[in-house]
Formats: C-alpha cells, sequence, structure tokens
C-alpha cells in the first residue's frame, strides 16, 4: 500500500509537536507540570500555541441549553460551546498531545546532545520473545495459514485423486489446516538498575524535592529509552537510611541530623544482594543539600564509594541542590577526593531553572 | 459506481426511490463503504480524500482516532454537497444503522440541492479541491514545503473573515487602484462664483463659501478613504491590495474559496440536520425498520437526538422545528388571526385543517437559514415544550446556572451566538491610514469580547501578509481598545472614538441580512 496522505500530514503534524516541545523544553522542565500527566507509555502535554489563531470571541458567557430545572440551577456537562459553535471549531478546549516517553527520550536527547550510552556489554541478561516463525496443526483461525492449508489440501487431493485439473477446486479439510505458531527465543537485553538516594533531613525544603522530583523524572525517561530493562530503587536518609516507594521518596518530610553513609551503606548492600555488576548497569544517584554529620562520616562516605560501590557502578552522580540551610561542603569534599576519576559526577543545581544544565552534565558522559 | 455490497446497494435503491417518492429531490448519491480509519481520514479532509497537504488535516486525523479508539465518539456519516453527492457509510455499521445513514443522507443531499444559501457554492467541489491539492503541491514543489505550509497557516487563522453573504448580494465592486500615498494634504481654495466687486457679497455669501468648502473638504476625505465603504471580506481585500507574489495570490484564493464553499454549512447547521433527522425518521419508521430493528433503530435515534442541559444539539432543535411547522401549517395555526390571539387555552387548542404542513416546510427548507429560521418559527408555545432556557454565569457564585426561560430572551441569545457563525464581524475599514498604508480594521461589537491574546497573534499573522503596521479596534469591557503591531512592538491603547470615518457605515444597510437582536 502506498504512502497515504494522511499520514503525511500526521507526521508532519507530530513533527510540528515535537520541534514545540524542543523549544519549549526548558519550560516544560522546570515548571515540571509533565509530571503527573504521564500515563505508563505516553504524557500527555498541553500545546494551546499549536491551534492558529483567529479572531474569535473569548470566554463565552452563556447559552441556550434545554431541559428540566428551576431558575438557578446549575447547567452541568456546559463546557463553554454555545449554541451555533457545534461546528467545526474545537471550541476554547486546551490541546493537548499525547506524546510517548520514548519520544520525549529522544527530544531531551537530541536538544541536550545526549550521546547514547554503551552498555556495558561483559553479561546482559536474557528477556526471551515470541515470533510467529512456526508452523502448527493447530491454533485460531486468525493465525490461519492461507498457502501451506491450501498446499496440504492440494496434496491430499492430488494423492487421494480427487484432484481435477480441469475443474480445479481445491477444498480443505480439517486435517489440512495450518497455522502460524509463535516460536520463543532468547534474546540479549542490557539491564539497568537506577538507585536514588535523598537527604530527607530538616534542611530539605519541600521545593528542593520538587526539583528532585522533576530530575528523576528526566533522568527516569532517558534511562528508560536506552535500557529495556529498567529497575528503580529509592532511598532515604537522615541519620538512617531505609528503602521506600516511589512515593514516600518524594514526599516524605523527615527531620533530623544527616548521616550521608547510611545511604550510600545501604545502596552498597543493595547492589550486593540484586546486582552483581556483570548483569547490570548501576546508576546510583544522590540529591542532597550539601550538609553532613561530621568529617568523619564524609571520610566513610569517600572510603564506600571508592572501595564498594565505583567499583561495581556505571557512574555514580551526585546532585547538590541549594537549600538556605545547606553548607554545600559535601560537593567540595567529594570533587576533593575524587579529582580526576570520570566516574564521579557532580553538579549544582540552585534552583529549577538549573535542572537541565545538571542533567547534561550527568548523562553526557555516555557511561 | 460505488462498492456496496448487493445488499447495501439494494437497501440503498430502495431508500432512494423512497425518498423521491416523498418529493425529495437530490443529485445522484454515491456511497461508498468504508472502515472507521478511512473515514476518519476522509473526515480530517472535510470530506475531500485529494484536499492539499496541511499538517493541520493530520492533527485532526490523530484526535479523530484517538477519540474513535477510546469510544469517545463515532462518526456515523459523511456526505458531501457535490454533483454527485458522495457519501460514506461505515463498514461495520449493523443494517440498520446504514438504513438510517442512507436515509439521512438523502435528507442532507436534498438540502444541498434545493437549499437557496447553497445556491452559489461549486457543485463540481470534488475536482475543484483536486485541482487546489495538485496546485499546492506544486508550489511546494518550487517553493519548498515549509514556505508554503507557512503562508498556509497565516490565511487560516483568517479564514473567519469572509462576507458569507456577499455571494447573494450585489454590493458593488470597487475597483478603484489605493490612491497615491501623498504628503500634500492641503484642501484646495473654494472657487467663487465670477461676480463684480459689488456683487460678491450676495452672490458668494459666507454662508456658501462654508458650505463649498465643507462639500471639498468631504470629496477630498472620500478620495483618500479606501476602501470607499468598509470591507468585511478581509480575504478578498488581501487577494487584491496586499503585497504578495503570485503564488501567494493564488493559494489566497484557493483557501478563500473553500472557505465560502463551506460557509452554507455553517449557516444552516441546525436546518440542515433537522431535515435530515425529519426525513430518516418519517422513513425508517414507516418503512424501512422491520420489528426486530426498531428497537436498535430508537437507540441510535435518540442518541443523536440526545440533549444534555448546557448544550444546544442541532439536531433535535432542528427536527423539532420542523415537525412543529408540519404540524401548525397543518392545523391552521399560522396568519394573522392566530397570532393575535391572545388566549393561550384557544391558541393550544386551535385546530382549523389546512393540510398545508407538507408544503410549508419544503418552502422553508428552500429560503430559509439558520438564523431566519430560529427567529421566524420559534414561538412561546415551542421555546417553552422544548424547555429552552437560558443559561450564564451567577453573577454571586460564578456557576453556570439556568438563568430565565423568557422566550424572547432564549430567542435574542440563540440569534446572538448564530450571528455570523458565531465569529466576530470584522471590517477593513482603512488601508491608508495615517496615510502611511497601515491597514486598519474594526471589530464591530454584536456581543461578546474578543479573545485579545489570540487577537494579537492574528494581527501578527496578518502583518506578514500585509507587510505595514496593522491594526484592529475592539471593544473590550465596554471601552474601546486598538490593537496594533507595527512589526516589532505590538501594542494596545484605549480609543474612546471609532476610526474617523466609523466602521459602522455599513451597518444600518446590512440589517435585512444579519440577526438583530429583538426588543
Amino acid at each position: 500500500m502506498s504512502v497515504r496522505r494522511i499520514d503525511q500530514d500526521h507526521t508532519r503534524f507530530r513533527n510540528i509537536v515535537r520541534g514545540k516541545i524542543k523549544h519549549d523544553l526548558k519550560r516544560f522542565v522546570s515548571s515540571g507540570e509533565l509530571i503527573g500527566k504521564q500515563g505508563q507509555r505516553y504524557v500527555k502535554i498541553p500545546l494551546p500555541q499549536i491551534q492558529l489563531p483567529r479572531f474569535r470571541h473569548g470566554q463565552n458567557e452563556g447559552g441556550v441549553g434545554q431541559g428540566e430545572g428551576e431558575d438557578g440551577q446549575g447547567v452541568p456537562g456546559q463546557d463553554g460551546e454555545g449554541a451555533g459553535e457545534a461546528g467545526e471549531d474545537p471550541g476554547q478546549h486546551m490541546l493537548e498531545v499525547e506524546v510517548s516517553l520514548e519520544d520525549l527520550a529522544k527530544i531531551l536527547g537530541e536538544e541536550l546532545e545526549l550521546p547514547n550510552i554503551e552498555p556495558r556489554g561483559r553479561k546482559n541478561v536474557r528477556t526471551y520473545a515470541g515470533r510467529y516463525t512456526g508452523i502448527s496443526r493447530t491454533g485460531p483461525n486468525s493465525l490461519r495459514h492461507f498457502k501451506r492449508t491450501f498446499r496440504e489440501a492440494l496434496k491430499r487431493q492430488i494423492a487421494s485423486g480427487t484432484y481435477d485439473p480441469e475443474h480445479p477446486v481445491v477444498v480443505p479439510i480439517r486435517e489440512d489446516m495450518r497455522f502460524r505458531s509463535m516460536e520463543t527465543r532468547e534474546i540479549p537485553q542490557a539491564s539497568a538498575a537506577i538507585i536514588y538516594m535523598m537527604d530527607v533531613s530538616g534542611s530539605m525544603g519541600r521545593e528542593q524535592k520538587e526539583i528532585v522530583r522533576i530530575e528523576a523524572f528526566w533522568i527516569d525517561t532517558w534511562l528508560r529509552h536506552q535500557y529495556k530493562n529498567l529497575e528503580v530503587h529509592y532511598i532515604v536518609h537522615d541519620a538512617v537510611a531505609h528503602e521506600v516507594d516511589q512515593h514516600t521518596f518524594f514526599h516524605l518530610r523527615e527531620s533530623g541530623g544527616t548521616k550521608i553513609s547510611s545511604a550510600y551503606e545501604l545502596c552498597t548492600q543493595l547492589i550486593r544482594d540484586k546486582y552483581p555488576a556483570q548483569e547490570w548497569n548501576i546508576y546510583p544517584f544522590h540529591f542532597s543539600d550539601g550538609d553532613n554529620w561530621s568529617a568523619r562520616d564524609t571520610e566513610h562516605c569517600v572510603s564506600l564509594l571508592k572501595d564498594s560501590i565505583l567499583p561495581v557502578c556505571n557512574q555514580f552522580s551526585y546532585g547538590q541542590v541549594k537549600s538556605a540551610y545547606g553548607s554545600g561542603q559535601f560537593k567540595k569534599d567529594l570533587d576533593g577526593a575524587f579529582r580526576g576519576t570520570e566516574r564521579v559526577v557532580t553538579t549544582d543545581i540552585m534552583d529549577r531553572e538549573g535542572i537541565l544544565p545538571s542533567i547534561k552534565t550527568f548523562l553526557s558522559k555516555g557511561r | 459506481m460505488g462498492n456496496l455490497t448487493p445488499e447495501l446497494a439494494a437497501l440503498r435503491d430502495e431508500t432512494r426511490d423512497l425518498a423521491k417518492s416523498y418529493g425529495l429531490d437530490f443529485y445522484e448519491v454515491i456511497f461508498e463503504l468504508v472502515d472507521y480509519d478511512e473515514l476518519n481520514m476522509i473526515a480530517s479532509y472535510g470530506g475531500f480524500p485529494t484536499r492539499y497537504p496541511h499538517w493541520r488535516f493530520g492533527m485532526e486525523y490523530e484526535q479523530l482516532s484517538k477519540s474513535y479508539a477510546y469510544g469517545l465518539s463515532k462518526i456515523y456519516e459523511l456526505v458531501i454537497n457535490n454533483d454527485p453527492c458522495y457519501a460514506y457509510l461505515m463498514r461495520s455499521n449493523a443494517i440498520t444503522e446504514q438504513k438510517l445513514v442512507m436515509a439521512h443522507v438523502y435528507g442532507h443531499c436534498d438540502f444541498f440541492k434545493n437549499n437557496a444559501w447553497f445556491s452559489h457554492t461549486s457543485r463540481k467541489m470534488m475536482d475543484v479541491m483536486a485541482n487546489h491539492g495538485s496546485r499546492i503541491r506544486r508550489y511546494m514543489d518550487r517553493y519548498g514545503q515549509e514556505r508554503v505550509e507557512n503562508f498556509i497557516d497565516l490565511v487560516q487563522s483568517l479564514e473567519n473573515l469572509i462576507d458569507p453573504y456577499s455571494p447573494y448580494i450585489d454590493r458593488g465592486t470597487d475597483r478603484r487602484r489605493a490612491p497615491p500615498r501623498k504628503d500634500d494634504q492641503d484642501s484646495r481654495e473654494v472657487q467663487k462664483i465670477a461676480a463684480k466687486d459689488y456683487m460678491d457679497r450676495y452672490i458668494n455669501p459666507p454662508e456658501f463659501l462654508e458650505r463649498e468648502r465643507e462639500r471639498l473638504d468631504q470629496e477630498d476625505q472620500q478620495a483618500r478613504q479606501f476602501p470607499a465603504r468598509p470591507e468585511r471580506d478581509v480575504l478578498k481585500f488581501l487577494l487584491d491590495y496586499a503585497p504578495l507574489e503570485t503564488w501567494e495570490q493564488d493559494v489566497l484564493a484557493m483557501l478563500r474559496e473553500e472557505a465560502y464553499y463551506f460557509a452554507p454549512q455553517g449557516m444552516t447547521k441546525i436546518m440542515n440536520e433537522g431535515w435530515a433527522v425529519f426525513w430518516h425518521s418519517h422513513m425508517m419508521t414507516r418503512h424501512l425498520c422491520d420489528a426486530s430493528e426498531i428497537v436498535n433503530y430508537c437507540d441510535t435515534h435518540s442518541g443523536t437526538l440526545g440533549t444534555s442541559p448546557g448544550q444546544l444539539n442541532p439536531y433535535k432543535l432542528g427536527v423539532e422545528l420542523f415537525r412543529d411547522i408540519e404540524e401548525r401549517w397543518n392545523t391552521g395555526k399560522f396568519g394573522v388571526e392566530y397570532q393575535s390571539c391572545d388566549d393561550p387555552e384557544v391558541r393550544k387548542n386551535w385546530h382549523r385543517p389546512t393540510n398545508e404542513g407538507r408544503a410549508k416546510v419544503f418552502e422553508v427548507r428552500r429560503i430559509y437559514n439558520d438564523i431566519t429560521f430560529v427567529d421566524e418559527f420559534i414561538t412561546p408555545e415551542f421555546a417553552e415544550a422544548q424547555k429552552m432556557f437560558v443559561y450564564g454565569q451567577d453573577p454571586q457564585t460564578g456557576e453556570i446556572v439556568i438563568l430565565d426561560r423568557d422566550y424572547t430572551k432564549v430567542k435574542t441569545q440563540l440569534l446572538e451566538a448564530l450571528t455570523n457563525h458565531g465569529n466576530p464581524i470584522i471590517k477593513v475599514v482603512d488601508a491608508n491610514h495615517k496615510n502611511r498604508g497601515e491597514l486598519y480594521l474594526v471589530h464591530q461589537w454584536v456581543k461578546g469580547d474578543l479573545q485579545l491574546d489570540e487577537a494579537m497573534l492574528t494581527l501578527q499573522g496578518l502583518f506578514q501578509l500585509w507587510k505595514r503596521p496593522v491594526h484592529i479596534e475592539t471593544v473590550q469591557d465596554g471601552k474601546g481598545r486598538l490593537l496594533s503591531f507595527d512589526g516589532e512592538e505590538a501594542s494596545t491603547q484605549e480609543v474612546t472614538s471609532s476610526h474617523p470615518v466609523t466602521g459602522r457605515v455599513g451597518v444600518g444597510s446590512e440589517k435585512q441580512s444579519e440577526a438583530e437582536a429583538e426588543n
């Protein structure tokens, strides 16, 4: 079938949408408005500016309706379209465009010029995928293999002498039926694990967590695009660390001291238990405002990183979110300890505007 | 012709003959059987599969496909005003639905052919659209897709600035070229009538000189005034006078032609749908349905006519009006005597069999459009029986509530909404504003302010066509506003009076065609 006209126009429309998103990526990222509109595979993006502008009347304050009801009674289902406007105009609805997370990752990748990640290939996890390559004698009619069935019937009729070349009617019977069948094959699959760690001590406020949340969303989107099989873990810590679910991770508000090493220990343990380095690409991310309990603990962190975490992970990323109370000392300490170590990446996130550059720094190493 | 199954073809013949026997008169109708995806595709192109390429149709297609996939909407029928008419049937519809759609389609086709407001539409629009498509494709090949598409964007955003009544009214042609943009504005000297000195006082009295001066000034003013009268067909004005390249002119002309082709469909939505429902219900219930189908038919039919309090259903309003008209003209509920009768009891029980109902509905479908239809045939009894009401914002709570059931208010509200198909009325009043070749538009405020932010964006698009500063005068919250764009800066200022020569000049003469608020 030739390419249909509508497909060309549709592709054109999708490209325009992509262009708009790319153009406004910074705004989308810093406002965080995409999160929460996220489905399994799609996000809904409001794009009012894609509609062609027109001279039109503004908010419709009234109209004519039909039905029961007293004066002053509310009118349900009123969505701003008055009489006479039921025509082709979409009215004042905000146009929301669905974009797959896959596309979003591509847009992010193009805009930030992120390199594709070269998965560590030592041993990959295998997954099973089915393909319809086989033939079987039973199956649903929707999978019937017409040609094979015909051939079987023809064979049978010739063999039994009921085939008449002058009158070539071939009628398959039940035994002739052939169906496509699925064969499962193993295919190698790169897998990755992300471990988010966040400082939830008293100094990390609502805004700081929001920044972490937005950043995590985009990192997730990108890594999911790179790895088919992605597992995510969340660790929160103040003076002690816990593994929590996603919701808790972003909404928990603790107060108290900060002992970063507790999180690193838990992370080490998690990796040791679940993610053997030869099979997994491991990405620990740590977000905090840079305050730690003591210099001693920081030293402990550095040695944990050096001895246990770095040898097994692809990259260790530390994002320091600016808060009113944080001293920002921890980043300096890390930078000092790991000067020249490429696999430790640290960034400063001053505010929402800083999210995109920080993501770029984390992900532009292609590791 | 068409690709109907033998069963559907037989059904088509039956329905067609039946429709003819009722006096419906239509061009030949070609039915095509399509699946939902093809139907969505054709609908995205406004019914014309060969239309010019544009991303907006792709957007339309995505929305239709999504909404179909989620089960939110389904297109039942699509019929094209053309000779022959084309109509599309969805393959997956059950036979009862197909019957209904066919009967409905014959109603539309009769309306297209016979309603006066369609008399100026091209009946070879399939070909015209295909030609437009290939011409625009050719321009895209030559000048680049991006460039042509951007131009189409600009035109589409001004698409509603046409004069839907112009095909029916001779407004005279204004073929004058734009006057030279000259700077010397000195008015001419008043010529005195030759007279001897001592007679001068009597032959050229001061009042006379004053009058002469005024006359000359006015002449000057008019000579400078361009266009001479406010022009409502903004697209035509741009076509004639904007500095466009040849291909741009051609594209603009094509899009304008398409806009005029679609305009009558907007002007007769209630009537057209009402008429089609009137006939499908008539034919289905009396002839086409057998007993086993009647429940399915009722299910579909009631879905079409369902009303929700906040939205007026044109199908419902249209068919009820036609039925009411037929009933009234069958029982003599018309004419001076009936009109002047004040006793509701007498009016209600009025019965003087005249049996002119059928003839009357055919007459109505020939000469009315939505505005005149609603204006003339919504009676107090009708509004009450149909439980019509006006809704709007409750000033205290801000909620949308039922405001009134008074029939004149209902009608006024409805007529206002139907005026110019809900579009603002905008005219070019001066193409040489400030004697600097700037374009000055006036929004003739009827009801409802413009969406200002969007208006400014549209104005910026207009600038790209006119290539000189552009202005639009409108009313916002009761105050005059002037939006301007000079290519770099967008500005909004308050204006106390309207444009010197005032955009309201043409208003009086247009009363016969425009909906005027009653009382």
